[in-house]
């Protein structure tokens, strides 16, 4: 008799535990995102993945040495290259990037090729609103046009 | 204070005027013309309970919920109310197709006759009876019978379960709710619900016997939640086991009907504890000589509001308990209510009877 009520006292306290955590949770601020009117307003972490993008400088330079690395570690075919032989002033042959194709409607976002890039050629940006309204419109080619791959001044002033 | 005095009384000296020699045909268009208006009323506060439900429960789960459809989302639940009404009714072939059409009008009845003996307000109440809590109690009900056909009639293992639960659910709660109530009328000496709310003109049943009364309350308010079918005793729709319980089979405006009465019901519930235990539309007094300018302040307020203040109240408190508690299990449920409240309520009847003899 003496644990009936033990067991209900107990039970009463414990139901009015949870009813306290529930309403601090009702009183909390909420965490929904009103998505249209926060445009602008809402920081994004640096790391967030939202488009692949390539980084060119003023002279339409890029940092891309067309080594195909970013390619072979796509899962999934989402990157692919297109090359050149071009001749430079002092008469070697050398391979350039002619066009780097990058299919956002396969990328998983997964920064394998960003992150294996010795150049740091490519890089991720916070834009994430990708839609357009047809399937070719997601093919995007990272290079501009006439953009060629940027001298490296660096290595040549440490020598 | 009686704010829909002259528009009755307007409309029935018309009415008289325009038929002197036809009594009979009078009362019967003022009957429709009342069971219209609380048609209109039951539905709009269905949209209001739907809208309040599913803001709360949003708060609850730190979301924004409704905010598309109007300022703060307030016409949601007019959009819903839009999209079932074009909804097709789709015919299942193997049903009992007379008892499955019924079974959301007895649903709809019986919680639409229970929302018509509410006394709203002063002077604000449909029917009253001597015996009002006797049928409120009865009628409230009648609600069982159209879940069981309706999980009957279905041909549906689910539909089956769920209204066989409801109604061990119903019929077992149902026992301590009228305890409770028949406590109170004990402490109140009638079962006519203006009378009961008169006699709380001083001071609230709930601090006219504190102890007991609040027993009872509390007592009215679980067993109350147990027969709306909502909260952690929704085992008669747990959509984890039964996909939605006894109206699975149902679509489009009959399933409507089901869940305006399963609102309704919230809202019903509410109005009964708020009547019984919280003075109904009586404004907050203090009992005391010194209190009167307060009392006075508190009658300002019209009585309609306190009572929708009160009723909201006691929902969201529904509202509350429904979003923080976990489903019970069927034998959990039906020893909650043999080994614990009954007796608990069994005894409380006992107490109040002492009470009401000593003070």
């Amino acid at each position: 008799m003496i644990q009936y009520f033990k067991d209900l006292f107990n039970g009463i306290v414990n139901l009015l535990k949870g009813m306290y955590i529930t309403m601090l949770n009702f009183c909390r601020p909420k965490v929904t995102e009103q998505y249209p009117e926060n445009r602008g307003k809402k920081v994004y972490a640096e790391r967030f993945r939202g488009e692949l993008i390539m980084p060119h400088n003023e002279k339409n330079e890029h940092k891309c040495t067309a080594c195909g690395i970013c390619q072979m570690n796509c899962p999934n075919g989402t990157i692919r290259i297109e090359t050149k032989q071009i001749t430079t002033e002092d008469g070697k042959s050398k391979k350039v990037l002619d066009k780097y194709f990058y299919d956002l409607a396969s990328c998983t976002f997964c920064g394998l090729c960003s992150m294996n890039c010795p150049q740091k050629a490519i890089v991720w940006t916070n834009n994430f609103e990708h839609s357009v309204f047809t399937r070719e419109a997601m093919r995007i080619q990272l290079n501009k046009e006439g953009s060629k791959v940027e001298e490296k001044k660096a290595v040549t002033s440490k020598e | 204070m009686l704010e829909l005095d002259k528009l009755v009384n307007l409309i029935h000296e018309g009415l008289t005027s325009a038929m002197p020699e036809m009594a009979w045909l009078v009362s019967l268009i003022e009957y429709v013309l009342i069971g219209v208006a609380f048609l209109a009323v039951y539905c709009v506060l269905a949209l209001v309970l739907i809208y309040v439900e599913r803001k709360v429960c949003a708060f609850f789960q730190c979301r924004i919920g409704p905010n598309r459809v109007g300022p703060f989302g307030i016409f949601q639940s007019i959009a819903d109310m839009v999209k079932i009404l074009l909804k097709e009714i789709i015919a299942i072939t193997k049903t009992d197709n007379v008892l499955f059409k019924l079974a959301p009008f007895i649903v709809l009845t019986g919680s639409l006759c229970t929302f018509g003996a509410l006394p709203f307000g002063k002077g604000l109440q449909g029917i009253d009876f001597n015996v009002g809590v006797f049928y409120l109690l009865a009628i409230s009900s009648l609600g069982v019978v159209g879940i069981l056909l309706a999980g009957w009639a279905s041909n549906n293992k689910y539909t089956l379960i769920g209204a066989m639960r409801s109604g061990a659910q119903l019929v077992s709660y149902e026992l301590s709710a009228s305890i409770s109530i028949l406590t109170m009328v004990i402490l109140a000496g009638s079962m006519q619900l203006s009378t009961i709310v008169e006699k709380q003109a001083d001071a609230w049943f709930i601090f006219q016997a504190p102890l007991p009364a609040f027993i009872a309350f509390v007592i009215y308010l679980i067993a109350g939640h147990a027969e709306t079918n909502r909260g952690p005793f929704d085992l008669p729709e747990a959509e984890s086991e039964l996909t939605a319980g006894y109206h699975t089979e149902y679509s489009g405006i009959q399933f409507g009907f089901f869940y305006l009465a399963e609102y309704l019901n919230m809202f019903i519930i509410a109005g009964i504890a708020t009547t019984i235990f919280l003075g109904g539309w009586q404004p907050f007094h203090i009992n005391a000589e010194w209190a009167s300018g307060f009392n006075s302040i508190m009658d300002y307020i019209p009585s309609w509001l306190w009572f929708f203040a009160k009723v909201f109240a006691l929902v969201f408190l529904s509202l509350w308990v429904r979003w923080s508690f976990p489903r019970l299990r069927i034998d959990q449920l039906l020893k909650l209510e043999w080994k614990i409240l009954m007796p608990i309520s069994l005894i409380n009847m006992l107490v109040m009877a002492v009470w009401v003899l000593i003070f």
